[in-house]
């Protein structure tokens, strides 16, 4: 059987040779480059190969076209004086996607799931660089990464700040205290029936109200520091914990309920040994949920008022002063921080909770 | 039998006893008059600082209590405000001025909810599209599915004065920056709703219209779409709710003339608590109407599907 033909390949060698052919100021070292990616997509074309070989012989061949064409904008490239700096881009984008392609179909397992998306948002930074230094997109609009990466390491020590005094003294004690709360009213609505089916339509109701409006209240009642923000944290992550764990609490099917009554089970050992074990999905969900909802509480907050520090006060001030590679510095630490709770906690929920259907291998 | 048969057998008297001990209603009243009750107390509570400050400032030696408790219910600027006096607020900006005019709430709330629908018509379309993608190619799968997910962990809504003043400064005002924040925290549950919705017809039908030799088109229209409907409006319902705290958030910025976002920073400025609280409930009524409303439009279109839901 003849192998099927690549037509992504077949594009991308079309572009790759128009890319060299229109006028866009080649040097000899990125159009060498250029020749030797040219030749590792001949080679992928008419050469069929293992899957993994493929794709590491697709991702040389990537890089080595991102190289000429970083070589290419270094030399001064520009905008649609190079036609040919797009056509590049074209070509490399189709060799990327066939990299990602090949690997998605090596399996499911642990390096693969991290590599594709891994290659996939890489390659979304290289073209953002591409674009916005190609066409010279004033930074106001939309900063490089480049550029970013560079405000980010010279302002360390005022995001630093910023992030203790939103991380550290806003998020975490409101994350605790409306989590706790939550959890512990949820645990007690549970005891009583009535106040259950009256709590749970309200809860659910207030979960999908715009509760960060209750900020510049917050700000009046507790001050300008971080207490106003915790204040709005623990509203906000209040109510998801609540309907969760009153959901989670009443997970427990009828045979186990039974089984504990047969063995005399006391409230309390019902509660701790089966009860609760099978509402911590639920309970992580809203956790999971209440992560970034509680750093989004928190920043939101600091526009109406705070201490001339931290993330969101740093957002309003640098947007105000026209500063945005400074607010995309900032959004960059909001987002791993905001990554990096997320993955904490599922984390944690995947050491607690290995027995669920979720996390088990299919087998 | 369910409670529901139940209900429907039962002569009228015991059907309001049953409907009272059975339902949710009465739980709920209870819930409500508690809050209610709560709220005055607080006001009461929180307010008689300010009375006893302005007591002992005119020199007045006496007082009782009955006088303090009705005075903290009708300040000006309270810390608190009593329920009374929001609905009165509410009662003026509704009903008293004219819909056109810069004072009314409704004009403001219109505002908001008109960002929000058409954030959360782009939004619907952009997490649908995307699912459709992420089901049908499995390289978008491995590779945009982790990202999706990780977009959400990013607080966008930090974001949303940055995307007002630079579309603003490119020339967009108005609805559009503000529809694009809705958008953005619309997208994620829909696209997760209809992955999992596109992907929930059983092998067992996947099966069988590939025995009838159907397409990829007529499997998506006739299997996938219909099973995925469900999901759809589950996630619709989160969407619509998020997108009105976006359309909030986005008119924070001190650029925003109207909306109530803009009511709740004019208030925090001028220290209009009652101003503040009355915005806050109507986003609260218009967020639960929106949501209604897709419950609506969910119970409709399952109907006529055939569905019982």
């Amino acid at each position: 059987m003849r192998p099927r033909r690549d037509g992504v390949l077949a594009l991308a060698l079309v572009a790759a040779i128009a890319a060299l052919a229109v006028p866009s100021g080649w040097d000899a070292l990125a159009a060498g480059l250029w020749l030797a990616m040219i030749a590792l997509i001949l080679l992928l074309l008419f050469r069929p190969m293992a899957v993994l070989a493929t794709a590491m012989s697709a991702l040389v061949a990537a890089i080595l076209g991102a190289i000429a064409l970083a070589l290419l904008l270094a030399g001064g490239a520009h905008g649609t004086d190079a036609p040919g700096l797009w056509l590049g881009a074209l070509t490399a984008s189709l060799v990327v996607w066939r990299v990602l392609e090949r690997l998605s179909t090596l399996g499911r397992g642990r390096a693969v799931s991290l590599a594709v998306p891994f290659l996939f948002g890489l390659w979304l930074i290289c073209l953002w660089q591409l674009v916005t230094v190609g066409f010279a997109i004033p930074s106001v609009l939309l900063p490089p990464p480049s550029q970013i990466a560079w405000v980010l390491a010279s302002s360390l020590s005022v995001l630093g700040a910023d992030f203790v005094q939103t991380f550290i003294r806003s998020m975490i004690p409101g994350y605790v205290i409306g989590c706790g709360a939550g959890f512990l009213v949820g645990v007690l609505v549970d005891r009583v029936p009535f106040l259950q089916r009256g709590l749970l339509p309200v809860g659910n109701l207030v979960s999908a109200l715009p509760i960060v409006g209750i900020a510049p209240i917050m700000v009046m009642w507790f001050g300008f520091d971080w207490q106003s923000k915790a204040a709005v944290v623990v509203i906000m992550t209040f109510f998801p914990m609540l309907v969760n764990t009153i959901a989670g609490l009443a997970a427990l099917g009828r045979i186990e309920r039974d089984l504990m009554r047969t063995y005399a089970a006391s409230y309390r050992q019902t509660l701790l040994s089966a009860r609760l074990p099978a509402a911590l999905p639920f309970i992580f969900n809203a956790l999971k949920l209440n992560s970034t909802l509680a750093l989004i509480g928190a920043i939101v907050a600091e526009f109406f008022g705070t201490p001339i520090v931290g993330m969101g006060f740093r957002i309003s001030a640098s947007v105000g002063r026209m500063d945005i590679p400074l607010v995309w510095a900032t959004i960059t630490v909001a987002a791993v921080t905001g990554s990096a709770a997320y993955g904490a906690v599922a984390l944690v929920e995947r050491s607690l909770t290995f027995w669920h259907p979720s996390f088990r291998k299919a087998s | 039998m369910t409670t529901a048969e139940t209900i429907g057998a039962a002569p009228a008297r015991s059907r309001v006893r049953l409907a009272l001990t059975h339902g949710s209603a009465l739980p709920v009243l209870g819930v409500v008059l508690a809050v209610i009750a709560l709220w005055y107390a607080g006001a009461v509570w929180l307010n008689a600082q300010s009375v006893l400050d302005r007591y002992e400032r005119a020199g007045r030696q006496s007082w009782t209590v009955g006088e303090l408790v009705a005075e903290t219910m009708n300040l000006e600027r309270p810390v608190l405000p009593a329920p009374h006096q929001v609905l009165s607020e509410l009662r003026r900006t509704v009903i008293d001025v004219p819909v056109t005019s810069r004072r009314s709430l409704v004009y403001h709330g219109w505002v908001t909810v008109s960002s929000a629908l058409l954030g959360f018509l782009f939004g619907t379309l952009l997490g649908i599209v995307l699912a459709v993608g992420i089901v049908h190619i499995r390289t978008l799968e491995r590779s945009l599915m982790p990202w999706i997910i990780a977009s959400q962990t990013i607080p966008i809504l930090a974001i949303a004065p940055m995307i007002i003043v630079v579309l603003g400064s490119l020339g967009f005002v108005g609805l559009v920056p503000k529809a694009i924040i809705s958008a953005y925290l619309c997208f994620f549950p829909v696209t997760i709703g209809m992955v999992k919705g596109l992907t929930s017809p059983e092998p067992i039908h996947l099966d069988l219209v590939r025995t009838y030799n159907a397409t990829t088109p007529q499997i998506f229209w006739k299997l996938r779409w219909p099973s995925a409907l469900a999901f759809l409006f589950a996630s619709l319902k989160v969407a619509v709710a998020l997108a009105m705290v976006g359309a909030i958030v986005g008119e924070l910025p001190t650029g925003a003339q109207a909306g109530l976002g803009a009511r709740l920073l004019s208030g925090s400025y001028y220290g209009q608590t009652v101003q503040i609280w009355a915005a806050l409930i109507v986003a609260a009524v218009l967020a639960a109407l929106c949501v209604a409303a897709v419950g609506l439009a969910e119970r409709g279109t399952l109907h006529r599907m055939g569905g019982r839901a």
